[in-house]
This record gives C-alpha cells, sequence and structure tokens, in this order.
C-alpha cells in the first residue's frame, strides 16, 4: 500500500504537505473513540455505589405509632418524620383553603390513599435545612398545631404546610409504599 | 536549542495567535513533541519506551486520583476500603485493577527504556544531565510505589514496610531516631499510612515535573540514535509528528493489548497472595518478598551474609542496595569511551548482554526464599554487577577497539553519504 | 579520578561477595541445610477446574447456591465472610424476597445499639448489611476455638498460593498420618494431619466427614467431593464478584484494541512509506 517514492524526494519537503490520507483519519478517529469510551467508567465511579444505592430504601414498622403519635427516623441519612395523624388534625388540615397558603396543597395530596392519618414528611425545614420541632413528645409544635423551626421561626401545620414564617415550601413528601399495613418502605 | 532547519510553529488561527502572544504553550508542545522537533529517521523501536512510560505514568495519575475518592488511609478500615472499591463502588474493581497492573506496566517500560540508554551510551556527553533526571525519576518512582503498595494494608504491605524502614536502623547511631522519625512510631502503623498516603499522592506530580525536565534536557542536544553518530544535516532527521507520533502510536496499542490482557484476565499474577490477608502485626508471613520491580535489588541487599570488620552484614546489605542504583549517577564519568553505542563497541556488547542475564538473575533470585542456592548465586551475581559498572566499564573505554562508526545517520541508513543525498 | 573510586568501591563490594560466597560455599558443601521435613510431605493441590476458570471463565450459578448452603449450614459457624453482604446474593440467583428472609433468619444477628436503651445488642438482618461475624473479635474466635482463629473466608481463594484448587484439596485432604512421618511433625492435641497445609497440621477439624451432610434443595448428590467443590466455586465467587463483568469487559477491550491496533499500524505505515524506501537493501537479500 506504500507507494514508492523517488529517492531524491527530500524527507524535509515531503513533510511539508500534511498527508490526509484516509487510513489515518480512520485510526485516530477509532483511538479517539476508544478514548472517550474510556471516560464513561471513569466518570461513572462517581455515581453512588451499590452499598449507597442498597440503603437508598428503607422498611420501616410503624405499627407501634399510635394516633397522635410521630417518630422521626433516618433514610438517606437525613431524618424524616412519621406522624399517625388523629381525626381532629385531619379535619383542622381539610379545614384550610389552600388559596391562602404559600404552596397550596390538599392532604390528600401529601398521603396515600386509604392511610390518609399517615403523613410521612422530611424532617428538614424547607428554609435553610434545620430538623423542625414537633415530632418528638412535649416538642413545640408551632401556632399551627404541626411542626415548628426554631432556627428562623417557620410554623407547619397538621398537614406539614407551612403558615407563616420564611420557609418557602410545605415539608417534602418522600416516596414512599405500604407494604403491609404496618410497614411502609420509603425511598 | 535543536536544529536550523526544525520546523517552525505557525498559528493559523487567531485564537491560535492570542495563545501565542499571552502563553506559547501550544508552541511548546509543537516544538518538543511535534512537528517542529528534528528527530534521528533511524530510531528503533527500543526508542519507544519512554513515551510509552509516559502514558503508563498518565494512567496510574488518572487511576490514583480516582482511586483516592473511595480509598480509607486509615489503619483500621484501610483494606475493608480497597474491598469497597472492589465489590461496591461503580468499575471500581477495573479501575484498581488498572492501577495494581499499571505500576508493573510502568516500571516494564522503565527498565527498557534504561536498558537502552545503556547500551547506546545515551547517558554520554552531551547528554548527562538527561541521564542523571532520569535516574531520579528512576528513585522517585521506586519511593512512590513502595509507599502505595503499603496503601492496601494487607500482610505483605504491613511486611514490606517493616523491613523496608527496619533497614534505616542498620546506619550507626542515627538509625533509629531517623527510623522512629519516618514511621511516626516504633513499627508501621496509623501515622507511617497516612503519610505514606500523603507521599504517594505527591511524588508522582514531582516526576511529572522531572520528567518536563528531563525532556527539556533532552531538546538541547536532540535524541540520540541507535549507531551513536551526532545528526549532521537534515536528511539525518524526520520530524517528531507524524513520523514518530505514529510509530509511538501503533505500539502504544500493542503495550496496552498486552496490559489490558493481563488487567482483565490475569489480574492477580504479579500480585502475592498474601496481600490479600488483612495485617497482622503478630504474624510474620512465610516468605516476604516486595514487588517483582524491586527483586534485583532485594537480592542484592540480602546477598551480604557476612559482616565486615566492624560494619555489619545488615548495614553492608544496605550499602550495598543503595549504591547498586546510586552507581549510575557516576556512569557518564565512569564509561568515558568516545564510542557511544554498543553496536560498534564488540566488548561492551559482550559484557551487556551478561549484565541482562546477570540482572534478571539477582531479580529471581530477589523473589525467592532467602534460603540456598539463592543466597549463593546472588553473591555471584551481584559481585559481577558491582564489577561491570565500577571495573569492567572504566577498563573496557581504555582497553577496547572499537568498530569504525558510520559518517552520517543517512549513509548508515541509505548507503549514500549525507551530501550527495539530496 | 571518579574510575580510580569507582575501582576502589566496586573491588571492596564485589571482593566481599566473593568472600561471602566462598565462606557460604563451604559451609554449604561440609553442612548442607537440611530441609523442612515439610517439604517432603506437604502435597501439592489437587487438580481440580471451575466453571469459572479461565479467560472465558463463567459462574454455575446453580452450583454457587449450593456452595452457599454449604458454607451456611458447615463454615458459617465458626468463619466469617464479612466482606459480602446479603444482597450480593441476588448475583447468585436468589430474588430480592429470598435475600430479605436469608437475611431476617440468619443464626447470627446484626450488632446494633437498642433504639430504645441504647446498649449494644443484635437485630436481624436486613439485605444492605453485611454478613455478621460469628464472633465478636479474635480473642472470641481464640478462645471459642483452642486458641485458633478461623479466618474469615471472603478473599480465601486469592489469599492462597493455589487458589481454589487449595481450598478444595484442603477441605478433602484429611488423612491419616504416614507410618513415616517423624513424631515431631505428628499432629499434637488438637490438631489434624493433612498434607495440603503448609505445616502439615491444623487446627480446624475435617469440616465435611461424610456424604450428605448437606441435603442439596436441587437433589445433586452431596458427596464430600461435591460438596467440597461447590463451597470452593462459592468461595471463587466471594472473593471475585466481578469475575464475569471482567471478562467480558476483557474479551470487549482486546478486540476493540487489536482493531484500532491494526489501523494505526497501517497509518504508521503510510507516513513513513518516503523514508522507509530510501533505505538501502540489507546486503543478504541484494
Amino acid at each position: 500500500m506504500a507507494t514508492v517514492e523517488t529517492a531524491e524526494t527530500a524527507v524535509a519537503e515531503e513533510s511539508g504537505v500534511r498527508r490526509r490520507d484516509f487510513i489515518n483519519i480512520a485510526a485516530v478517529s477509532f483511538a479517539g473513540a476508544g478514548a472517550v469510551a474510556t471516560v464513561f467508567p471513569l466518570v461513572n465511579q462517581m455515581n453512588p455505589s451499590a452499598d449507597v444505592l442498597a440503603l437508598a430504601s428503607v422498611d420501616v414498622d410503624v405499627a407501634a405509632i399510635d394516633r397522635g403519635q410521630a417518630i422521626k427516623i433516618l433514610w438517606r441519612k437525613q431524618p424524616v418524620f412519621i406522624r399517625n395523624l388523629t381525626e381532629k388534625e385531619i379535619s383542622e388540615a381539610n379545614a384550610v383553603d389552600t388559596a391562602t397558603l404559600r404552596d397550596p396543597q390538599t392532604l390528600a395530596e401529601r398521603t396515600t390513599v386509604g392511610k390518609e392519618n399517615w403523613l410521612i414528611t422530611m424532617g428538614v425545614c424547607t428554609h435553610l435545612g434545620c430538623v423542625p420541632l414537633g415530632a418528638a413528645e412535649g416538642e413545640n409544635r408551632g401556632e399551627f398545631g404541626g411542626y415548628f423551626c426554631p432556627c428562623h421561626g417557620s410554623h407547619y401545620d397538621t398537614a406539614a404546610r407551612i403558615r407563616k414564617g420564611p420557609a418557602p415550601r410545605n415539608l417534602d413528601v418522600p416516596e414512599y409504599e405500604f407494604l403491609s399495613d404496618t410497614v411502609v418502605k420509603i425511598g | 536549542m535543536s536544529f536550523p532547519w526544525a520546523k517552525q510553529y505557525t498559528p493559523t488561527t487567531e485564537f491560535g495567535q492570542w495563545m501565542d502572544e499571552k502563553l506559547p504553550v501550544p508552541r511548546l508542545v509543537y516544538n518538543s513533541l511535534g512537528a517542529g522537533y528534528p528527530t534521528p529517521r533511524n530510531l528503533n523501536y527500543m526508542w519507544n519506551f519512554g513515551s510509552l512510560a509516559g502514558i503508563f505514568l498518565v494512567v496510574q495519575i488518572v487511576t490514583g486520583i480516582i482511586l483516592a475518592m473511595h480509598y480509607a488511609a486509615n489503619a483500621n478500615i484501610a483494606f475493608d476500603s480497597v474491598e469497597h472499591i472492589m465489590r461496591d463502588v461503580n468499575s471500581g474493581w477495573m479501575i484498581r485493577y488498572a492501577h495494581a497492573n499499571g505500576a508493573s506496566f510502568f516500571f516494564i517500560a522503565i527498565y527498557l527504556h534504561i536498558g537502552r540508554g545503556l547500551f547506546y551510551g545515551s547517558y554520554k556527553a552531551p547528554r548527562e544531565m538527561i541521564w542523571l533526571l532520569g535516574v531520579v525519576i528512576y528513585l522517585l518512582a521506586m519511593a512512590t510505589a513502595f509507599m502505595g503498595y503499603v496503601l492496601p494494608w494487607g500482610q505483605m504491605s504491613f511486611w514490606g514496610a517493616k523491613v523496608i524502614t527496619g533497614l534505616f536502623e542498620a546506619i550507626p547511631l542515627v538509625g533509629k531516631p531517623i527510623q522512629e522519625l519516618l514511621l511516626g512510631g516504633f513499627a508501621p502503623d496509623n501515622a507511617a499510612l497516612n503519610r505514606f498516603f500523603s507521599l504517594h499522592y505527591l511524588l508522582p506530580f514531582v516526576i511529572a515535573g522531572v520528567i518536563i525536565m528531563h525532556i527539556w534536557a533532552l531538546h538541547i542536544p536532540g535524541s540520540n540514535n541507535p549507531t551513536g553518530v551526532d545528526v549532521k544535516g537534515p536528511q539525518d532527521t524526520v520530524p517528531f509528528h507524524p513520523y514518530y507520533t505514529a510509530k509511538d502510536g501503533w505500539t502504544l496499542g500493542v503495550a496496552l493489548i498486552f496490559f489490558s490482557a493481563m488487567m482483565f484476565f490475569l489480574p492477580n499474577a504479579l500480585g502475592h497472595a498474601d496481600n490479600y490477608i488483612p495485617a497482622n502485626p503478630l504474624s510474620t508471613p512465610a516468605h516476604i518478598v516486595p514487588e517483582w520491580y524491586f527483586w534485583p535489588w532485594y537480592a542484592i541487599l540480602r546477598a551480604f551474609t557476612f559482616d565486615f570488620l566492624f560494619i555489619p552484614a545488615k548495614l553492608l546489605g544496605v550499602l550495598a542496595m543503595f549504591s547498586a542504583i546510586l552507581v549510575w549517577f557516576f556512569l557518564p564519568w565512569l564509561d568515558k569511551s568516545p564510542v557511544r553505542s554498543g553496536l560498534f563497541r564488540p566488548k561492551f556488547k559482550i559484557f551487556f548482554g551478561i549484565l541482562v542475564v546477570d540482572v534478571l538473575i539477582l531479580g529471581y533470585c530477589g523473589g525467592a526464599p532467602a534460603e540456598e542456592p539463592f543466597v549463593m548465586i546472588s553473591q555471584l551475581a551481584s559481585a559481577y554487577y558491582f564489577a561491570h559498572f565500577l571495573i569492567i566499564l572504566p577498563l573496557l573505554s581504555r582497553l577496547e577497539k572499537p568498530e569504525p562508526l558510520p559518517n552520517s545517520i543517512t549513509e548508515s541508513v541509505t548507503g549514500k553519504p549525507l551530501e550527495t543525498a539530496r | 579520578m571518579v574510575r580510580i573510586i569507582g575501582i576502589l568501591i566496586g573491588l571492596f563490594f564485589s571482593g566481599w561477595l566473593l568472600v561471602s560466597f566462598g565462606r557460604g560455599a563451604v559451609e554449604y558443601a561440609t553442612n548442607p541445610p537440611v530441609k523442612p521435613v515439610e517439604y517432603s510431605f506437604h502435597e501439592e493441590p489437587k487438580d481440580v477446574s471451575f466453571s469459572s476458570d479461565g479467560p472465558l471463565g463463567k459462574f454455575d450459578r446453580q452450583q454457587l447456591q449450593r456452595g452457599f448452603q454449604g458454607y451456611k449450614e458447615v463454615c458459617a459457624a465458626c468463619h466469617s465472610i464479612r466482606l459480602v453482604a446479603f444482597r450480593n446474593l441476588e448475583e447468585i440467583g436468589y430474588n430480592e424476597d429470598e435475600v430479605k428472609a436469608i437475611a431476617a433468619n440468619w443464626a447470627i444477628g446484626v450488632p446494633d445499639a437498642d433504639p430504645n436503651t441504647g446498649e449494644m445488642t443484635t437485630r436481624p438482618g436486613l439485605p444492605a448489611d453485611k454478613f455478621p461475624k460469628p464472633f465478636a473479635n479474635d480473642i472470641a474466635a481464640g478462645a471459642a476455638n483452642n486458641n485458633a482463629i478461623p479466618p474469615d473466608l471472603s478473599l480465601m481463594t486469592k489469599a492462597r498460593e493455589g487458589g481454589a484448587p487449595y481450598v478444595y484439596s484442603l477441605l478433602t485432604g484429611y488423612t491419616d498420618p504416614p507410618a513415616n512421618l517423624p513424631e515431631a511433625n505428628r499432629p499434637g492435641p488438637g490438631l489434624h494431619y493433612n498434607p495440603y497445609f503448609a505445616n502439615l497440621n491444623l487446627a480446624m477439624a475435617p469440616p465435611l466427614a461424610v456424604d450428605d451432610q448437606v441435603s442439596y434443595s436441587d437433589g445433586t448428590k452431596a458427596s464430600i467431593d461435591q460438596m467440597a467443590e461447590d463451597v470452593s466455586a462459592f468461595l471463587i465467587w466471594t472473593a471475585e464478584p466481578k469475575l464475569e463483568e471482567r471478562h467480558q469487559a476483557g474479551w470487549a477491550v482486546l478486540a476493540f484494541l487489536l482493531i484500532a491496533t491494526i489501523l494505526a499500524y497501517l497509518s504508521y505505515r503510510t507516513i513513513w512509506a518516503d523514508v522507509k524506501a530510501e533505505k538501502k537493501k540489507k546486503s543478504a537479500e541484494a
């Protein structure tokens, strides 16, 4: 495939002209494609590893939580409030006109069908991330009977919706699913 | 520096022009590795190992930085963190095996590169500085590899560290205090592991810096060539790019094939099973050996079995081991033959061949248990090693009768004299 | 000057080495070193192959499950596999529910603080947990096993020369000490003779003593040989769970590199064609 040039051809002159032979382009492109493919695992290694993903969801047994009680659990290294709402708390939540809310949502939108008494929310204030009070016995539940964040005074109601204070959104509701009447899988 | 007929860099784009005025990096690359570096036309494949070593250094740095994202340098969890990488981190097993085997391939390339230098007289004037910087790179690479092997905190990691740091004790008077300073304790433990991790991360970048100087120093006289005859005219050279970039490129492919075959199918072949056992200070492995690239030096260390007057054997071994490498620093002044290349030095060629065999024998003994007959063989092989560099080479440059050199590179390649070649 | 000093140093090192060699050679000739007895009685691992051997090796998941059963019923009482998580069992063919059940019903609980009192206690395992250790620490392990500490098995096939064949040989290699075994090498109290073990006598009693010690659910005859082979294969997996991915990736990479290298070589020949054409013919071809 190498065309034999005459011996007189000076090497220096020859290389002045870049030889755009197809084979050169093919070789560089093929190698380049390989280099690009190699980058993928080198970057993907930064994605969550298998042991982190294994803890991406947690099963919680809620049988011991009576009406009116709540617990705090750790999920993905963050607190989650699991509250068993009383009938009074549910009717209080439903009585509110959502148009007046900063982040309009009904209680039904924040719970699952058939389990409307179970309010499962992140225990992270949507303002700047403190853990609000109200989940444990005796803690200040704020002016609206839900949760109260002492850092900057955000008040959440019985459906954990923001009513007063600087927080922009209601407490986030994580993905969850009841595997049975007493076990809920979060995440 | 370089040759007057070297092609000049001319930026073709506006951005290229702007860069050239503000920070002429493209020009630097062009002149050092690009079309602006005239290189002898007759380089053989032994000249490929420099760039190959450089590429394996890049592989080590990239895989190393990634491993450092997941590794924990604490004696209690180091071993488990490496297993976490192998089992849970996405592609972690691949990156770990690449790093472990990459070290071996880095040293294979370095040894072949050094061998090229020894045979073709690349250490001789005017290239002494390149050679000295190269020996510095080699020492830094050995330090880096030694510390890296400690990090997984397996049995060999711990006991290898114990043996090598234990060597410092052999230094009279100040030995033990120095050892404790280096270890931060009385034996390899958390303090040593943490500082080894820090230095293991640092040294490769120091190596990279020295490599830049190594290449800079190279560009002053330009590359050596198999005949050892100086470049005399433009006919003797070709521009590095595309001629040697293409040549280095395809041999890189070959090297990567071997590397991938090791990495994916025989990833633990060059390692030691004992390093998959967590470090146990109470239990010594049956045979403590370092990684294969240290074996020749290990053999020299263990070859000294008798005290000499007031010098204990252990100290002799340490002095000899370090001398065996330090002797390379003096090579340009030990071997003063005016003929550069071994191709034209028939006696030198023979002794070089013996040296290669000798180093291979030393390597084999270094990996073997410290028992007979390996100790006796090591003693003979080490004796030859020192004799070669310190006695034979200096005498050879006086006594040998070299063959006639070709008039020019072009003449040796084409058969036609340089002047009429155009 | 350098050369003179060099020659002197060289004479010193080489000289002393030759003297040492001489003295060593005399010693070797007059007092040849005696090879330890172990050398003559020690046996190399038996010839056994596994489906995962070689560059085309793959796991046999049925075998791995049998091996896991063997580990669970025979080995787990003393040997941990603390680097393996229950969830990893999905890789050898168990589904999510089976894994949950295995984890929850594992004989040893996972150490954790009591959520109410804070006292350290144990709880049932979850898939995300690693296999809990049978002994809290080395001291407890030694106390329960006549001062011998049963090693963790997660990496055993990579941590021993001979790998899985060595493990298999050890498990099937227990035998009575031969008549000509010197007194000093006979198994003392609490030790058992096994020629596949480097020191000939080990503290572990034969774990597989009779056939059908494990009742395999897939109907495979559980001979000692079979159980040993299955457990060894299982331990290959615990040590190298990524073996199959590694082989697959390897073939893909080699295939790519082969093509890339060929293309690169052709490109090299094209670029060098004119320069190489100027080379004189070697005299042999002329």
